[in-house]
């Protein structure tokens, strides 16, 4: 055995040399090869779906007007022509003209600026109740799939539940329960929307546990912990991006109803659903006041439903070649 | 081969390996059967020899490399590795074990996390195990190993879908190797792969068991390659094991009537006509409801009176040579010896052996 190992290890310093030699040269390609490296990295996942998504028109259309949203929203003060709560008495219910490009509403206010807040108030309910959705659905999703057996059945009775509540009549519940306000809204949205999501990871990650990188994994005594976050987080990105694309209108259409049933955003804060429960008594004299808000959620709605489609046929493997 | 083979010190022993698969039915699950899918398997791999499992598919190959590994858990029987209980072990000294044993799996494309750079996949385990303390030394390490199964260094932060699949096995390589194990299990390594990669990463493994001075447990279905590769031979059916022998004396000699009709398949470039060769009739019974006696008898040639009632051991027929076979069992009378073959099988061997006179005439 002693001779053996003296023998491995005379093998090993040869070795040693070698790669010493090895590396000398490699230093002195190296630096082509960072280049190359730097191409073939552009090839990566992403690139590549990058490139498919580029080539569906409609997708791109669908994210300039997302963008353009996400602009509005963000550049809201200096977008809007007056304070979106501003009352001119004098000027009530005019129709649009060169002052109001879009006329005004019973209190007097500027109805262009009231809906570019408005844009806002809907973003930032699509995103924030989708992150919490997210969150919720990917660690239900995860540990049901992952441990499966009697976790898994909990969690898919829990699961089966929640997304058997009629979803507006649970959602007035909870916000009666809390209280209207924009944080409740959040998080009541947050919590009646995981359930897809929930569903979706756990299907993807009971594909993905019999995979042998897992095991290998498992054999080099990996965690569960590590498993989850190094290896079935990243493989369930594109479920997770396109769930949540595809949520977003959702939960501002919620939101429009919300505030529509007065249960959302309060008054006086500008929101599309509670502007178009302002109208109401107007909708015969003054069409445009109602039309106006709904016009911005069917656009708003349609462009991130759509990009979630473009962005399912973009990063799902199956739809390739 | 391992050329640093010695025959006194054991790596790995397996003694009564024995999995039983429960058919649930039922609303509570109760077992209504099992599938038998191995039974009762012992053998001893030594140190820096290569020791091959073969046998057709079915017949409970990857179910003794995955019990070697606990990747699932032997109904009963024991894994001993460098002479310690390895089935005793849980927790962080079954991780602590585990260091000593790797496994490289047959599809090299559902083996790599599609999602990771080839350095942190061939760095994993030494991640977990935090060999290194630093990310340099760790770095180092990586490309040692990368250069060792010979992949570009300029590989390391590309993604497995950009490689081949010779490559993408010599990346599962690596990670296999890469805390320096004692003990590889190789489930099919090469099946998936084209012939002339096949050769190459065939050649890859010899070179870094003479290197390394590693011990493999290399599955197969393929003989040439086995017949290349190996020290030692296992055949298996139906989860048991038939024939158990020194590469040189299988291949030369074998005894056991499942192992002569495997090496009668073996495409070769000789005279003989393909006529000639004697192929295995019927299929693989299956393992839930296993034949008695042999398990081998409803297909075998020579089937006796006593094949079809009790089962063989496995006995050293000659030295170091076993075989699971009654024909070498001289203590059996006449009556017991008579054959006793299946009408089916008769007239399906008949009909080949016309077949094949007419081809000649």
């Amino acid at each position: 055995m002693a001779l053996l190992n003296s023998d491995k290890n005379d093998k090993r310093t040869q070795e040693a040399e070698r790669v010493a030699a090895d590396a000398a040269t490699a230093q002195t390609g190296e630096r082509v090869e960072a280049e190359k490296t730097g191409k073939k990295r552009a090839s990566s996942y992403w690139a590549v779906s990058w490139g498919i998504f580029k080539k569906n028109r409609l997708g791109m259309a669908c994210l300039v007007v997302v963008c353009i949203l996400v602009f509005v929203a963000l550049f809201a003060p200096l977008l809007a022509p007056y304070d979106p709560d501003f009352q001119t008495l004098t000027a009530r219910l005019q129709a649009p003209n060169s002052t109001y490009l879009l006329g005004t509403d019973e209190y007097g206010r500027d109805i262009l600026s009231r809906t570019i807040y408005g844009c806002r108030i809907s973003l930032s309910v699509g995103v924030v109740s989708q992150i919490i959705a997210l969150v919720i659905g990917f660690f239900v999703g995860v540990c049901a799939g992952y441990f499966g057996g009697k976790v898994d059945a909990v969690l898919s009775f829990i699961i089966q539940v929640f997304s058997s509540f009629p979803f507006l009549l649970f959602a007035i519940v909870v916000m009666y329960v809390m209280g209207p306000g924009l944080v409740n809204l959040y998080v009541a949205l947050g919590l009646l929307m995981w359930t897809s999501t929930a569903r979706l990871v756990r299907g993807d990650v009971m594909r993905l546990k019999g995979s042998e990188y897992i095991q290998s994994c498992i054999l080099s005594g990996g965690s569960s912990w590590r498993i989850i976050m190094k290896h079935l987080l990243p493989n369930c990105v594109s479920t997770l991006i396109v769930v949540s694309t595809l949520g977003i209108p959702n939960a501002i259409l919620s939101e429009a109803s919300l505030s529509f049933l007065g249960l959302g955003v309060q008054p006086p804060t500008a929101s599309w659903g509670q502007m178009i429960s302002a109208s109401q008594p107007y909708i015969q004299s003054n069409t445009y006041y109602s039309v106006i808000p709904g016009i911005a959620i069917i656009i708003t709605v349609m462009a991130f439903n759509l990009l979630g489609d473009a962005l399912r046929d973009a990063l799902d493997p199956k739809m390739r070649a | 081969m391992g050329k640093n083979k010695d025959m006194n010190d054991v790596v790995l022993e397996a003694q009564h390996l024995t999995k039983h698969y429960p058919i649930k039915k039922g609303l509570f699950g109760k077992a209504s059967n099992y599938v038998h899918a191995l039974e009762d398997v012992s053998f001893q791999v030594h140190r820096g020899e290569t020791f091959s499992i073969v046998g057709e598919s079915g017949c409970g190959k990857s179910t003794t490399g995955k019990c070697i590994l606990r990747l699932t858990e032997p109904t009963s029987g024991t894994v001993t590795l460098d002479g310690q209980d390895f089935t005793a072990l849980q927790g962080e000294a079954l991780t602590e074990a585990r260091k000593k044993m790797k496994l490289i799996f047959q599809d090299p494309y559902s083996s790599l996390n599609p999602r990771m750079t080839v350095a942190d996949i061939i760095a994993e385990p030494i991640d977990i195990a935090g060999t290194y303390k630093t990310r340099a030394e760790r770095d180092a390490r990586v490309e040692e190993i990368m250069q060792a199964v010979g992949l570009d260094l300029a590989f390391k932060y590309r993604y497995p879908h950009e490689f081949s699949g010779g490559q993408r096995q010599r990346i599962g390589i690596a990670r296999a190797i890469v805390l320096q194990p004692e003990l590889v299990v190789c489930d099919e390594p090469v099946s998936a792969l084209d012939v002339s990669v096949q050769a190459k990463v065939i050649n890859l493994l010899e070179e870094l068991q003479d290197r390394y001075g590693l011990s493999y447990v290399f599955i197969s279905h393929d003989l040439s390659v086995v017949k290349h590769i190996s020290d030692t031979v296992m055949v298996m059916y139906l989860g048991r094991e038939m024939e158990l022998a020194d590469k040189d004396s299988l291949f030369a000699e074998p005894l056991h009537p499942y192992t002569q009709a495997l090496l009668d398949v073996i495409p070769r470039i000789t005279h003989e006509r393909i006529q000639d060769k004697k192929i295995l009739q019927g299929d693989v019974p299956s393992p839930t409801n296993p034949p008695s006696g042999c398990v081998f008898h409803t297909r075998c040639t020579k089937c006796m009176k006593v094949c079809t009632q009790k089962a063989p051991e496995l006995h050293e027929v000659r030295p170091g040579h076993f075989c699971a076979c009654h024909l070498f069992d001289e203590s059996l009378s006449e009556a017991e010896r008579q054959l006793s073959l299946d009408p089916t099988l008769v007239a399906q061997e008949k009909a080949q052996e016309t077949g094949a006179e007419v081809l000649q005439d």
